[in-house]
């Protein structure tokens, strides 16, 4: 199994975000209109906000539960945001390379993750230089480098045009399928998931 | 007597200096537990550091005096090293350096606090750990504000007239300021060419400071990093 996750945490406002899911291989989407915790849910399995219970188990492995909560740095998770999130005082390299420390070794090599995205043209460019898209594709760049051990996307085309977002669907297609890594995608576009998806959680409002 | 221009001007950008370089770290620290950290009795603390902002000066001046004189909280371990601050230059660095803290403190936070949170998790997703964080991602964003910070705290020492008078005294070479010279020839009639002469030094050196941290700072701000 690649996810196996049922984690809630409740906001000092009183809302409460909470997600309950088993997927398989592949690609799982996460389908729901927008105010449902989708991101939250993300933020938990990534380490970076706390369950109040539950648990996280990707790939067999444990991240969160009753006795365990792995930090973030150490979950191998390749997190990507809407907004790309790319590090404005770095050039396009050091992004991509920020963090393959850990990766040494492993995983795919700056020139394969270049290629496979089509964005060896762009190293030595800032971020603010970057369109949308370009922006988009460094930023699954540096997740793939970091050496994960599954992809969290949280609405990667929400912010960009409708050509940019035919490009990067077409390279979460490539990563999905060439890659093989779990993957998790947060969506509230029918279309996107259906063409994307292996496993659908419908998200409701809670 | 009257000490040469230079010796008074070499004197005050030597205390301004000082006052900065050992007031930086801790105002960097201070600045960092009121932008990140949540602990009881903060507000407290932010109080506190606020303090010489809006105390008397003269008031901060006789507190001082009272934690370094030889029998004091302070003052009593460094007399036992054999150090007194009293009607020294180093005391009135302490003096500008406390006057400088609550405008350093404030201007370190801003720019701490104007750097994403969500890049600081977007690195640690990457592996980072929390240092690794603070250093490549947190503090390189914050740092124009730091040094623009660290340049208005200079220009606050330079103008420190109130606490250092009261607490180190007004003595030529070795406690005597800028401000604190023209404050002294005012008094002697007929020296007005000198008190001129201070000023427009004064007005320049503080100009200086002011632009220069305001450039600093307008380099803030993640579209202007470099």
């Amino acid at each position: 199994m690649s996810f196996d996750v049922d984690v809630r945490h409740r906001f000092r406002s009183g809302t409460v975000a909470a997600l309950a899911f088993q997927s398989g291989a592949g690609l799982t989407a996460l389908f729901g209109p927008s105010g449902v915790g989708k991101t939250s849910a993300l933020a938990m399995i990534a380490g970076l906000l706390r369950p109040d219970a539950g648990h996280v188990r990707v790939a067999g492995r444990t991240l969160f539960d009753r006795t365990t909560n792995v930090p973030a740095e150490q979950r191998r998770c390749g997190y990507i945001f809407q907004d790309a999130r790319l590090f404005p005082h770095y050039r396009v390299r050091a992004n991509l390379l920020y963090g393959a420390g850990r990766a040494a070794g492993a995983g795919m090599t700056l020139d394969e993750v270049s290629a496979l995205l089509g964005i060896a043209h762009l190293l030595d460019r800032w971020p603010r230089t970057l369109s949308g898209g370009e922006a988009q594709r460094v930023a699954i760049g540096r997740a793939l480098l970091s050496g994960p051990a599954f992809l969290l996307m949280d609405e990667p085309l929400a912010s960009l045009d409708r050509p940019r977002r035919g490009e990067i669907m077409e390279l979460i297609e490539r990563v999905r399928d060439e890659v093989g890594l779990p993957i998790l995608y947060v969506s509230h576009d029918r279309g996107e998931v259906d063409r994307l998806a292996t496993t659908v959680v419908e998200m409701g409002s809670v | 007597m009257t000490p040469d221009l230079w010796t008074i001007v070499w004197l005050s950008l030597k205390i301004s200096l000082v006052a900065v370089l050992v007031t930086l770290p801790i105002a960097f620290v201070l600045a960092m537990l009121l932008a990140r950290v949540r602990f009881p009795g903060k507000f407290l603390l932010d109080g506190l550091v606020h303090l010489p902002l809006v105390l008397p000066p003269v008031v901060t001046g006789w507190l001082l005096l009272l934690a370094f004189a030889p029998n004091g909280p302070l003052g009593a371990p460094l007399a036992a090293i054999g150090v007194s601050l009293l009607f020294r230059w180093t005391g009135a660095a302490v003096a500008a350096g406390i006057m400088a803290l609550p405008l350093m403190v404030r201007a370190i936070r801003l720019s701490i606090e104007a750097v994403d949170p969500r890049l600081e998790g977007a690195a640690r997703t990457l592996g980072a750990s929390r240092l690794r964080v603070w250093r490549t991602i947190t503090i390189p964003l914050a740092l124009p504000g730091i040094a623009a910070g660290a340049v208005l705290g200079f220009a606050r020492s330079l103008g420190e007239f109130g606490a250092t008078i009261t607490f180190v005294s007004n003595i030529p070479g070795e406690t005597q300021t800028l401000p604190i010279a023209i404050y002294s020839a005012l008094q002697v009639p007929g020296s007005d060419p000198m008190v001129a002469r201070l000023a427009v030094i004064s007005v320049l050196l503080s100009l200086a400071a002011l632009l220069l941290s305001e450039w600093l700072s307008r380099r803030g701000g993640v579209d202007h990093v470099f």
